[in-house]
């Protein structure tokens, strides 16, 4: 379990230094160090068995269906890889303290930082691949926050983005390779896809996968040509280029290629793809760091050609090659993580890091010139130095591999690589610690205090340690990892400094010698350069990202400009398309069912449907009609769910219409009455012809379904409702009970929709809106008597009778026709047709309900019916039933059901009531009408000399 | 019978469709309600028609209509209705916001603030 917690500490410890930045700077970076000290801990703890050649492993099932689950497992590549995270973490989290200034929140710093290591050992101890894509993307997303950190330059934010861009299309890219590869294998566990190395190789995907694979790698450890997002990406503070841009997420890359090694690696496709790009990118980064004056950019090019470098040796797909790759990504991380934070130091203390503008700080800050130039001579491969062994084994390999038949190129290009970079690693010591001291620094430089210099330190003493004890320091490890990346082959070698005289010292030689001669004549060097050309990536991107905008431009602005009409008749015009030429492109026999006879009944609501829409279309222009005829349809529309059997669609639907009317009829109260006539023949006759392709459509498909036989999963809800529901009604028990969670869903919708209609009128009631409401003139003559005596008496009367039949359907609801929704729209009529009698403000002094809290009060009853069958050990939602002997009444049956179906209820009513008040609320405000006196126009107490004004 | 019903389905959402591909916001709400009516009609004949079997567990039933496209067609209906009262209050609120009640809004140059930025400063 210790293993999951490695992950899981950076994740829950990234909470804590937001937290403690309140009691200041060093309780902040302490927290920070101790959380990460306490994972590398746990890390050790397993060193043992590590070594032992023992895998680790813990997790358990989280999605076991979709094959993600979240499973860690702990062998040599992990456990070092680990280890470079969590222990150069440790560094720069002590580098970071002291670098920042007290303008830099630092607070979010180490969460940011916290939450990118999390994500990294998450990489890197995942054994489900999918798992494993889910902390890939989180490392592209901590790093854009950690390159972007300070926020207010925009370089910051533009090298942010484009790392964001770059390394985020390539994780998308590798994640269908993983999904891929995984389809191959038959499971997403790398444990399992490491035993099928050969079936994969074997497949037909196998090409796809591995280029989708190695684009999500090459963006990440930016190979060429993705490569230029990592100078870009140095604006972030150094002790984030540090870490991530030289140690760790450039590294991830790297890894991946490293964890699938034994699984893609060996095939030509491998070979020419991943060794020839490495092989170019080393030269490319080389190359240009040596023309950098920025030793951040110098540092960045340098590490983009070491990342080509590892790359070329992973590529070359041979065990020893791979050996070499692990033993020079330990050495890299140790030599340039101690070189950015140099810089960083230099930068801090001078006020630059123009090469042009330093130099003979040799004299002025010799504690860390004298790490820095130890470093950099690693770096240039320099003996008796940790860099200068790697280089030889990969210089000894290269020797030994031909490319396309040509033995000779690999080679050469290596050492043309190796000479650059002797030149570069050089040039930073040369021109920035010798020469003249200079005075004209910005700041007058020193050394930096002890928690500055220190880590680097470690890491120099690392370099050397390595470099002069190469088999007792780093012996053990190297094989251990190496072991674990080539599936368990064990080689024959040993790590030393001497192998006696062997092509590759040769070519060492030549490339220190010709990379003297390079920095000698820079000046000669940098003119031939300056006169060629220098293809700018920084402007390429930016310019493949504006065609993209401006194509994205076109197209939304195209399909949408503004204008509902077109935008729905594109979408509608396509559906059509899309039917239809599914349709056409199936065979399609008539339907065998045999089919219902026509009655006369169902022939006349037929016809007054048909009726009812021709209206509609024909009338649209005379809004009021046209809403006369949309009633009438759903009355027959009603009718209809009567006729087939489907008594409480019909009572649903005959109350919604009521309902639904009574709204429409309150809002054209203020709306047009009458729409004027739209210009434009051709128009009328698309429309016309795309509604009757839709209609056809829609029909045909209808006749198609209607006219064949089908199986129904409804079985079960029948045999189930008496028994596991205990209701008759099945449609009602459905409802609140086996599918009580799509209902719940359902009525906090309908709550939601309540909410915003209240406040798009409630916000009408204010500001320029009020004052037009206020303006408002009414366009229709009003009846004489606006609350008619028979009405108000009428409505007076059905109201307790009203509420009696809602109680009523909703009581009987789970037994026979009714439940919750129609006794809601029930009630909400009876009482909506008290504010219709006698006005709105009248009704609302009188009837203080809370519709708000109705709909709030609903929505948690029902949740909390829900919740009880949790305390009883039953999943969210399941029903119970008591039978209750009541004195009079006799054996009382309740569900827990019924109070979902209370709740239900509580919510229709509120939500209906809440929409129908604020609009008449809203028009009693236009109409500039007093709250009436007595409930209707006259007073029948009154003698008829004596009308009551209002 | 199932002719019928298909058929009033079709003219329905074709009655909808013309309505909805109008220029007015009201004329749209009446054509959405049109549409909500055939695909709650469409949906609840995906159980097929059957008469005189409603789905109430009776020892004297012959038979019951498929209970599961009527459950989901009630809520169906009930939602409806909310979406068509969002819609009818949005077009009211627009209609007063702008004084037109065309579903046409001004073409806005992106640079500049959205309209719906300055209608929601102007209700405060």
């Amino acid at each position: 379990m210790s293993l999951v917690l490695i992950v899981l500490l950076p994740f829950i410890g990234a909470m804590l230094p937001a937290l403690m930045i309140r009691a200041g700077r060093n309780a902040c970076a302490t927290t920070t160090f101790s959380v990460t000290l306490l994972a590398f801990v746990l890390l050790l703890s397993h060193a043992p068995a590590v070594f032992r050649g023992e895998v680790v492993q813990a997790g358990w099932d989280w999605l076991p269906a979709l094959g993600l689950n979240v499973n860690f497992f702990l062998d040599g590549l992990g456990f070092f890889f680990a280890g470079l995270i969590l222990g150069i973490g440790l560094l720069i989290i002590t580098y970071a303290r002291f670098y920042l200034s007290k303008d830099d929140p630092m607070g979010s710093f180490y969460t940011y930082l916290l939450l990118f290591q999390g994500a990294m050992v998450g990489i890197v101890l995942s054994d489900n691949i999918l798992l494993l894509l889910i902390f890939w993307e989180l490392t592209s997303l901590s790093s854009f926050l950690l390159i972007g950190y300070w926020k207010h330059l925009p370089e910051g934010r533009q090298g942010a983005r484009m790392a964001l861009v770059v390394t985020g299309s390539g994780g998308l890219a590798m994640i269908a390779g993983m999904l891929v590869l995984g389809d191959i294998a038959g499971s997403y566990e790398l444990s399992v896809i490491l035993q099928n190395g050969e079936a994969i190789q074997a497949s037909p995907l196998y090409v796809p996968a591995l280029l989708l694979i190695l684009a999500g790698c090459f963006t990440k450890s930016a190979q060429f040509p993705f490569h230029f997002w990592l100078p870009h990406a140095m604006a972030a503070p150094t002790p984030v280029s540090a870490y991530l841009h030289s140690a760790t997420m450039v590294k991830a890359g790297l890894f991946l290629m490293a964890r699938l090694w034994p699984v893609l690696a060996g095939t030509d496709a491998w070979f020419y793809i991943v060794a020839t790009t490495g092989l170019i990118t080393m030269l490319i980064g080389a190359f240009i760091a040596l023309f950098k004056d920025d030793l951040k950019a110098l540092l960045a090019y340098s590490t983009v050609s070491h990342l080509g470098l590892i790359t070329m040796l992973f590529g070359l797909g041979t065990p020893m090659a791979a050996t070499a790759a692990v033993f020079h990504i330990l050495n890299h991380a140790t030599f340039k993580a101690a070189l950015f934070m140099n810089a960083g130091i230099i930068d801090h203390e001078s006020g630059t890091r123009d090469i042009k503008r330093l130099g003979g700080l040799l004299y002025l800050m010799p504690i860390s010139a004298t790490m820095a130039m130890l470093a950099a001579a690693s770096m240039a491969g320099i003996p008796p130095l940790n860099g200068f062994l790697s280089k030889e084994m990969m210089l000894h390999e290269v020797a030994n591999t031909a490319w396309a038949g040509q033995g000779w190129l690999m080679g050469a290009v290596a050492t043309l690589a190796a000479c650059f970079s002797v030149a570069y690693s050089f040039r930073y010591i040369a021109h920035v610690f010798f020469g003249p001291a200079r005075d004209d620094y910005p700041h007058k430089p020193h050394d930096p205090p002890a928690g500055m210099w220190m880590p680097p330190a470690l890491l120099v003493v690392l370099v050397v340690l390595i470099g002069l004890f190469p088999d007792t320091v780093a012996g053990p490890l190297v094989s251990t990892v190496a072991r674990a990346v080539t599936g368990g082959e064990v080689l024959d070698y040993h790590l030393a400094l001497w192998h006696g005289f062997t092509p590759a010292l040769g070519m060492s030689a030549v490339a220190v010698v010709i990379g003297l001669v390079l920095l000698r004549r820079y000046g000669l060097v940098r003119g031939w350069w300056q006169a060629g050309p220098h293809p700018q990536a920084k402007e390429m991107f930016d310019a493949l990202i504006a065609a993209a905008v401006r194509m994205a431009h076109t197209v939304t602005h195209g399909l949408h400009d503004g204008s509902l009409q077109r935008y729905l008749a594109l979408m509608i015009g396509a559906m059509v398309l899309l039917g239809f030429s599914v349709y056409l492109g199936a065979p399609s026999a008539p339907g065998t069912r045999v089919l219902l006879p026509v009655t006369l009944v169902a022939a006349t609501g037929w016809l007054l449907l048909v009726g009812g829409c021709v209206v509609v279309v024909l009338q649209h222009r005379q809004r009021l009609q046209a809403l006369i005829a949309v009633g009438v349809v759903g009355l027959m529309v009603s009718i209809g769910f009567v006729y087939l059997s489907a008594p409480d669609l019909a009572l649903t639907q005959i109350s919604v219409e009521v309902v639904t009317v009574i709204l429409m009829l309150l809002a054209l109260n203020l709306l047009p009455k009458t729409t004027p006539a739209e210009p434009g023949r051709a128009r009328h006759l698309r429309d016309g012809l795309l509604a009757l392709a839709a209609g056809a459509g829609v029909g045909g498909a209808a006749w198609a379904v209607l006219t064949r036989d089908a199986e129904t999963i409804s079985g079960y809800y029948l045999e189930q409702a008496v028994p596991g529901g205990g209701g008759t009604n099945v449609v009602n028990v459905i409802l609140v009970d086996f599918r009580g969670f799509d209902t719940f869903g359902e009525i906090i919708v309908l709550g939601i929709a309540a909410l915003v209609i209240f406040a798009l009128l409630d916000g009408a009631m204010h500001g320029a809106v009020a004052r037009k409401l206020a303006s408002w003139v009414p366009d229709q003559p009003r009846a004489a008597d606006r609350h008619p005596m028979m009405l108000a008496v009428a409505t007076r009367l059905m109201l307790p009778l009203a509420l009696m039949v809602g109680f009523y359907i909703f009581l009987r609801g789970h037994n026979v026709p009714g439940g919750g929704f129609i006794a809601g729209l029930v009630v909400a009529i009876a009482l909506i047709v008290q504010y219709m009698a006698s006005g709105f403000g009248w009704a609302a002094q009188r009837m203080k309900l809370d519709y708000h809290g109705m709909i709030g009060w609903g929505v948690l009853i029902a949740a909390t019916t829900g919740l009880g069958a949790w305390v009883v050990g039953h999943p969210f939602l399941t029903s119970t039933m008591w039978h209750v002997d009541l004195p009079v009444l006799g054996e009382l049956h309740v569900a827990s059901a019924m109070f979902f179906d209370a709740g239900v209820f509580l919510v229709v009513v509120g939500a209906t009531m809440l929409a129908l008040a604020n609009l008449s609320r809203i028009g009693r405000r236009a109409e500039h009408l007093l709250v009436n006196v007595g409930p209707m126009d006259v007073d029948p107490s009154a003698s008829a000399a004596r009308p009551v004004e209002n | 019978m199932e002719f019928l019903l298909a058929s009033a389905v079709g003219v329905m959402t074709a009655a909808g469709v013309y309505l909805l591909l109008r220029a007015r916001t009201f004329t749209v709400v009446l054509g959405l309600a049109l549409l909500s009516y055939a695909t709650n009609v469409f949906l609840f004949a995906m159980g097929r028609l059957v008469i005189d079997q409603p789905p109430v567990i009776s020892a004297l039933a012959k038979g019951y209509s498929d209970p599961l496209p009527q459950a989901l067609v009630l809520t169906a209906i009930v939602i409806s209705f909310a979406m068509t009262a969002v819609v009818v209050v949005m077009a009211l609120r627009s209609f007063l916001e702008s004084g037109t009640d065309q579903g046409m809004l001004e073409p806005v140059p992106h640079t500049t603030p959205s309209a719906g930025a300055e209608v929601a400063e102007g209700s405060r």
